[in-house]
């Protein structure tokens, strides 16, 4: 059998028994990559509404380095939360490391650029084309900005997929400061890295092969959630 | 125009009551019962090999604290253990481990267990090694014609090892660096993995070897040198440099370890009959 077909026979039989290191597994990758996408939302959303709507000084080299931000190595960012997490670093007192909190702040670092910068850019646009609009009907900064968000939600939900897909799938981040630890911080690409690592290929493939479906999954939940949206702006 | 956005978000509510739910039920799959926990820094080996596995399940039934894997190379372990990042030390450098001690991280290192390092390489053994127990010959053998050699390059145990055995055989392998002689700064699985994609040699640990499932046609090809030795120690922490750790926990880890039915239970470790490690710590 070649290794593919064995893969996906393996993946399909991990999930009809719901195996229940996998179901742990499946379920820290989605609380860790979720939780972090909440954080990333709140901050990185408020800050691409800034960069899309309002002028201040050194704007583009705050939206530069967002920009430049975006493709940071997650091995890096790893590192760099590594060694403030670490009991000889700044925040050691708090003992996160190995934690699934050190892996939400990694994948939080991580994925917030993204967020920021391209919301920024959705809303850059539809502010410049409702910016002359807005202000002869004097409408409030705070309400326009509103509007914006509702108008461009469909975008942003894209932005937002994009940001958890970067998180689910990074392993270089949560290897270093999770640990890849038994039944505490073992995710579903950190398993993957170690299956590969024992030579178990096929089980690595399987695992794959159900993040792969995890993120359809999501995505998929995601579209019912945007023709919802529409329904009842359109039909309530 | 508030007023529209606040109607808009009440219309929201079953959406927003979904997104709720979804976080709450992912808040429940948090860890079980909060027992007291060490971290043990270890090399690759011994998780590969599946002997934590095998092992750690008794122990915290026996004792009721939790242990904490973090695999890495020697080199990273010690190093992370230097940072405070762990309660005890498991590695397979003795050198390494003697300075650990020495710099006053532990009070002192605990022989645990050993086995030995292999070289393994293609059925077709294009060096004609296969047979041969004199490691250092073998390496020069790999050098003379240039065949691929697989090199950790990750300042782990085995490539300590590595390193040494190139420095018994007079050859300086780095100069061919990206040549026949590669250094892929990985683990033991991953190198062996391209090992096998290469049909290069690599030397390994024998646990990580018998364990490994994507074996191909590679196979033993020289073992039994003296200088294939490869002991394990363990050690913890001192309070004055890690004021942090859990030092009585990681001490009846590695008492436990080291203790008679600890030994027993190590050396009766076996993956198709053969043992993986030998318990030497008395």
């Amino acid at each position: 059998m070649s290794i593919f077909a064995e893969a996906t026979a393996t993946a399909f039989s991990l999930i009809i028994n719901a195996n229940a290191d996998l179901l742990e597994i499946i379920g820290l990758s989605m609380k860790v990559s979720l939780s972090a996408l909440l954080i990333a939302c709140i901050l990185g959303l408020p800050i691409g509404a800034l960069l899309g709507t309002f002028d201040f000084a050194f704007k583009n080299t705050v939206k530069g380095i967002l920009t430049a931000l975006m493709g940071m190595p997650p091995v890096v960012v790893g590192l760099i939360v590594y060694l403030h997490l670490s009991r000889s670093g700044l925040f050691g007192a708090l003992e996160l490391l190995y934690t699934p909190t050190a892996m939400i702040i990694a994948q939080v670092i991580l994925i917030t650029p993204i967020i920021a910068v391209l919301s920024s850019q959705i809303l850059e646009d539809l502010h410049e084309e409702y910016r002359d609009l807005f202000i002869s009907l004097v409408v409030p900064p705070p309400n326009a900005l509103l509007t914006y968000l509702i108008e461009a939600r469909y975008s942003l939900l894209t932005v937002i997929l994009a940001g958890f897909g970067r998180a689910i799938s990074e392993v270089g981040a949560v290897m270093i400061v999770g640990g890849n630890i038994d039944h505490l911080t073992r995710v579903m690409t950190t398993a993957i890295a170690l299956e590969t690592s024992k030579g178990e290929l096929a089980l690595a493939l399987a695992l794959g092969l159900i993040l792969l479906i995890l993120a359809l999954f999501v995505n998929f939940a995601a579209q019912q959630a945007k023709s919802l949206l529409s329904v009842q702006r359109y039909g309530g | 125009m508030a007023q529209a956005v606040g109607q808009y978000l009440m219309k929201q509510k079953t959406l927003f009551a979904c997104l709720g739910l979804i976080f709450i039920s992912f808040g429940s799959v948090a860890k079980g019962a909060e027992n007291p926990s060490i971290v043990v820094q270890s090399t690759t080996s011994t998780k590969n090999s599946g002997l934590y596995d095998y092992l750690l399940p008794k122990f915290t039934k026996e004792t009721g604290i939790d242990v904490h894997v973090v695999a890495v190379g020697t080199g990273a372990a010690v190093r992370n253990a230097m940072n405070c990042d762990g309660d005890v030390l498991l590695v397979h450098s003795q050198q390494r481990e003697e300075d650990f001690v020495a710099s006053g991280y532990a009070p002192r290192r605990y022989a645990l267990m050993y086995n030995d390092f292999i070289l393994i390489g293609p059925k077709s053994d294009p060096a004609q090694l296969a047979g041969g127990q004199d490691a250092v010959a073998a390496l020069r053998k790999i050098a003379a014609k240039g065949y691929s050699f697989i090199s950790r390059g990750d300042d782990s145990g085995t490539h300590i090892k590595e390193r040494a055995l190139w420095q018994m055989a007079a050859f300086d392998p780095t100069a061919h660096s990206g040549d026949w002689y590669r250094e892929v700064g990985t683990g033991m699985g991953a190198t062996i993995n391209i090992a096998v994609g290469l049909g290069a040699y690599t030397l390994s640990d024998r646990a990580t070897w018998l364990k490994f499932t994507n074996k191909s046609d590679f196979k033993i090809l020289v073992e039994g040198d003296k200088r294939l030795f490869n002991p394990y120690g363990i050690m913890r922490v001192t309070k004055e440099k890690c004021p942090g750790a859990n030092i009585s926990h990681a001490q009846t880890f590695i008492d436990w370890l080291t203790s008679n039915a600890g030994q027993t239970l190590i050396t009766d470790y076996k993956i198709d009959g053969k043992t993986l490690f030998f318990g030497n710590s008395n």
